[in-house]
């Protein structure tokens, strides 16, 4: 049968670094690019005598996604040792959390523009939540470089804390997957709690997914594919999965359940290590912390749940009157959305403001390769002040688009400015516009009986004639209203 | 000068009649002359100890006082060995111990490293990778352990006074074979930041002296909450010598008679009932209590103690520090040659238990139940502490036993800590008081007092006015 009649279950487990200065369980700095183990202590290097505290903040920021997705808080919540062995782990056990995590339930929803492009138009499960299981707090281990006759390991990053999001079998198809990690990506950065760049390791993602034929079969054999490092390696992953998964279950070759390597260049996945291997990692509690009582972080962490961006976008649907699509892109990035709200607030066409975000502005960032937030040349309120230019019909469009915005992106001054420094600044005075007027009807008395005897079209032509003698700076709207006055 | 008290040593430095070079110079030739036949130290370093002596301030608390440290717990600069080839000649520490930097910040310098049982696991030192530390009172015998160098040495006269640690016994058990005060604090009291854990949710730090008097002084020193160690309480440190010379007039102490049984030695139950009767004297009013769940004790602590053990040994394999294994053909060669060229057996034999009891399948059987049971010995103690203020037993069943005796019957070792076990499963805190010898040999008998959490000034009170009005603790070995 074709894969498309496999019933495919998927869930993702994500690990996200959290934002805080220190580390899970010391006081050493998170941070990357310093000297190999420079950011390092008595208590993540695991030596002797050394004993783990609990960080606060992340804490909190775990409690604050918790509450942006709609979790449950286990009264008690507290650490357990994972125990194997792992020269990157210094202490032979990661500190983790096993049967009471800080946040149960919850979900995570699935944006349309969160959706690969090329389906956005067409997506199965509109306006879907993909339910959580949990989410719990750890820590990173350090990195081991493989050189020819040794290994050498840094552990600046052992003990950074990481959060662990992990779904339930909920989601169906790599693009499914490809919206969660996305839209989850939004969310985290929408609460201050995690960069979650893939690319950049800062959120890592384990797919697991099995195939079975029908509802009433249990689940497939569980397939854990490992080494994703983009949204759209997960989708590529899935899609070869999916493949390979049906086409032995053809053949009759049964799953067995283990854990594969994606490649993303070969575009094939491979066996790492089968069930038989697995670890028994003999969890047990942390004698060493003290379990938590999570009220009052949730009480506290209430107050700090910022907007989220689906929420963004349906306010900017109602208070500025943008398309639901332009809402969705604007809230999909928190500098983004502020720039946009503050660009707009006050703006006399806050449809056209989106316009110029979304199109000059942002690909004019790309070209300088300049993220929203580090850019400086052109503020909110420049942009707004350029729209209300054109709004009011003291510069055209084109005239934005060509003189006075690239000015303002080379030197930073405001539109005004820019429009009386190079004398752009249209001319909407009658007096001075009914005499270009007159000049040109004399001189062009064919077109102008043209216009007299109703065909009012012919009057773009006297336009244009009226806009030469202006250099340009005459006020378009306002030429057709003398001309055709006058010609009545 | 090795021979005073650290009261009486303090005494001399603050009247001028000492000095701390003079004082520390003779601990250091005292330790020369005398351990060769002890064996209570691993290591010492009299150079540090001078310097520090040099700039010692009389005026603090512990100032200019030399103290013995068990080789367990962290002293910046120092060797570190647990008593274990996994870390001998390889590990220096890195960063001070929270009972050390306060230790410092009360004057008193840090001297030696006393002798254990391999990462405190033992009651006899035997388990000592590096040597056995020999009884005082007689060097046939055993100094009792897991920290039989801290007892042998302050007995010997070899140190005024030592830091000791206890899982199940390991400061009581020894001070009471060796004829000395032992004090396990409340889990809590002191922190363990810095002692290297053997079963995390069962240690204490605490101190090794020749008096009642002396144990109270570094208690005050070492208490307190810390920062660094999430465990350690946030209570108020009282002034434990506050506690001396009180009258004991009406209390009522406790005795379980599930501790009165067969198989305690018959001197060691006359010194025990002797003691009853002293105490009775001074206006104590001993009352039978039961302990109903005392024979689930030692099962219930191995359980956990080795699970615990299991899991916070797994650091030492030789990857950032201490013994690594010559060219291992891999990684895994790498941990299985390193681990088990660097413990011991016993050692080795309490990681496999402890791996095996946390195994998938039998967790439940083993570790959760060992939790309810240990959930059970603390109700034990808290129904018996409504009745009594304090419980009374013998520290040890027996008198120091032989060198070599007990060394291949690990379960009949595991019955020297019958009586101090429970007190680390339940978490409150206990002393071990000289009262009293064996006729032939002339061996030492130690008596058990045990308090509340945090009751440790009741503890203090009972033993000091114990001791006081006995001659135990003034019998030295020859
Ligand atoms: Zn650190």
């Amino acid at each position: 049968m074709p894969a498309s009649d496999y019933i495919v279950t998927i869930g993702l487990e994500v690990h996200a670094q959290l934002t805080t200065q220190s580390k899970m369980y010391c006081g050493c700095k998170v941070g990357y690019g310093a000297p190999p183990n420079s950011q390092t202590c008595p208590v993540c290097l695991g030596m002797p005598g050394a004993m783990p505290t609990l960080n606060e903040a992340a804490i909190e920021k775990t409690v604050l996604t918790g509450l942006m997705l709609g979790c449950e808080n286990p009264e008690i919540s507290k650490w357990d040792r994972k125990n194997y062995f792992y020269p990157d782990m210094p202490k032979n056990y990661q500190l983790t959390q096993f049967d009471l995590p800080l946040c149960e339930h919850g979900s995570v929803p699935l944006y349309d523009h969160c959706y690969p492009k090329d389906v956005q138009k067409d997506i199965p499960r509109p306006g879907y939540a993909v339910k959580l299981t949990r989410i719990h707090l750890e820590e990173d281990v350090g990195k081991s470089t493989h050189h020819e006759k040794n290994t050498t390991i840094d552990f600046n990053r052992a003990g950074t804390p990481l959060m662990e999001i992990v779904s339930d079998p909920d989601i169906r198809t790599g693009e499914e997957a490809f919206a969660y990690l996305n839209s989850l990506r939004q969310i985290l950065i929408a609460g201050g709690v995690s960069d979650a760049d893939m690319e950049k390791g800062q959120m890592r993602c384990d797919v697991n997914i099995s195939l079975r034929k029908t509802e009433e079969e249990p689940l497939g054999a569980k397939i854990e594919l490992k080494n994703l490092n983009s949204p759209a390696a997960v989708r590529r992953a899935i899609h070869y999965e999916i493949d390979r998964q049906s086409t032995e279950l053809d053949a009759g070759t049964p799953q067995v359940q283990c854990t594969r390597r994606w490649d993303d260049d070969l575009g094939e996945s491979t066996v790492m290590r089968s069930k038989e291997d697995a670890h028994d990692y003999r969890y047990f509690p942390e004698p060493d912390l003290l379990p938590i009582r999570t009220a009052p972080i949730v009480e506290a962490m209430k107050k700090l749940v910022p907007e989220l961006p689906h929420e963004k976008s349906q306010r900017f649907v109602t208070d500025f009157g943008v398309t639901e699509y332009d809402a969705s892109v604007l809230s999909s990035d928190k500098h983004l959305a502020t720039y946009f709200e503050q660009a707009a607030t006050g703006a006399k066409n806050t449809k056209l403001v989106a316009n110029w975000v979304l199109n000059d502005l942002l690909s004019a960032l790309k070209e300088s390769f300049t993220e929203i937030q580090d850019s400086t040349q052109v503020p909110a309120e420049n942009l707004r002040a350029l729209v209300d230019l054109i709004e009011s019909g003291k510069i055209s469009g084109k005239q934005a688009k060509n003189d006075v915005f690239p000015a303002m992106l080379e030197t930073g001054k405001t539109a005004g400015d820019i429009v009386k420094e190079k004398g752009l600044e249209q001319v909407s005075d009658t007096g001075a516009l009914e005499a270009f007027c007159d000049q040109v009807i004399q001189e062009n008395e064919a077109i102008a009986a043209d216009v007299r005897s109703g065909n009012e079209k012919a009057a773009n032509a006297l336009v244009g004639r009226v806009m030469k003698l202006s250099k340009g700076q005459a006020n378009p709207k306002v030429v057709i209203g003398i001309l055709l006055e006058k010609l009545k | 000068m090795s021979s005073l008290t650290l009261a009486d040593a303090q005494e001399q430095l603050r009247s001028g009649s000492l000095t701390p070079r003079a004082l520390t110079e003779s601990i250091i030739a005292a330790i020369e002359a005398g351990d060769g036949k002890i064996r209570g130290y691993n290591s010492f370093d009299a150079e540090a100890a001078l310097a520090a002596a040099d700039t010692a301030d009389v005026s603090l608390p512990l100032g200019g006082l030399p103290i013995a440290i068990k080789d367990i717990i962290n002293v910046k600069g120092e060797a570190l060995t647990c008593s274990s080839k996994i870390l001998e000649g390889t590990f220096t520490s890195p960063y001070d111990a929270t009972v050390i930097a306060k230790l410092r910040a009360a004057g008193a310098i840090p001297l030696g490293r006393t002798n254990m049982d391999e990462f405190a696991m033992g009651s006899s030192t035997e388990n000592s990778a590096l040597g056995t530390t020999k009884n005082p009172w007689d060097t046939s015998r055993i100094p009792g352990g897991s920290s039989g160098g801290s007892a042998a040495v302050v007995s010997a006269d070899l140190a005024l006074a030592a830091l000791g640690t206890d899982t199940g016994g390991s400061i009581r058990q020894p001070a009471a074979l060796c004829g000395c005060v032992g004090l396990k604090p409340t889990y809590g009291r002191v922190s363990r930041y810095g002692a290297v854990a053997f079963a995390s949710s069962l240690d204490q730090i605490g101190p090794m002296t020749k008096t009642v008097r002396d144990s109270a002084m570094l208690l005050n020193a070492i208490s307190g909450h810390d920062a660094m160690d999430s465990t350690s309480l946030d209570e108020a440190v009282p002034d434990f010598t506050a506690a001396l010379g009180k009258e004991i007039k009406g209390m009522k102490i406790g005795l379980p008679k599930e501790y009165f049984i067969d198989g305690i030695d018959p001197e060691v139950r006359a010194a025990t009932e002797a003691a009853v009767k002293q105490l009775e004297s001074l206006g104590a009013e001993p009352v039978e209590i039961s302990l109903p769940h005392t024979e689930y004790a030692t099962a219930t602590y191995y359980v956990i103690a080795t699970a615990e053990a299991s899991s916070n040994l797994a650091r030492f394999e030789g990857v950032r520090y201490g013994h690594r294994a010559d060219a291992p053909k891999d990684l895994s060669d790498h941990y299985m040659r390193t681990r088990a060229e660097g413990f011991g057996a016993e050692v080795k034999r309490r990681i496999l238990l402890g791996t095996y009891v946390l195994s998938s399948g039998y967790y439940d059987a083993y570790y959760i139940r060992a939790q309810k049971v240990r959930t059970l010995i603390r109700q034990d103690f808290s129904e018996a502490f409504q009745k009594v203020d304090a419980i009374l037993s013998p520290t040890s069943p027996v008198p120091a036993f032989g060198i070599g005796e007990r060394c291949d019957d690990p379960l009949q070792m595991y019955l020297a800590d019958i009586f101090t076990i429970a007190t680390n499963l339940a978490g409150i805190c206990g002393i071990s008081v000289p009262c009293g010898f064996t006729k032939e040999p002339k061996l030492p008998i130690g008596l058990q007092i045990l308090a509340p959490s945090m009751q440790e000034e009741r503890l203090i009170s009972i033993a000091d006015a114990y001791e006081q009005s006995t001659p135990w603790h003034k019998e030295r070995p020859c």
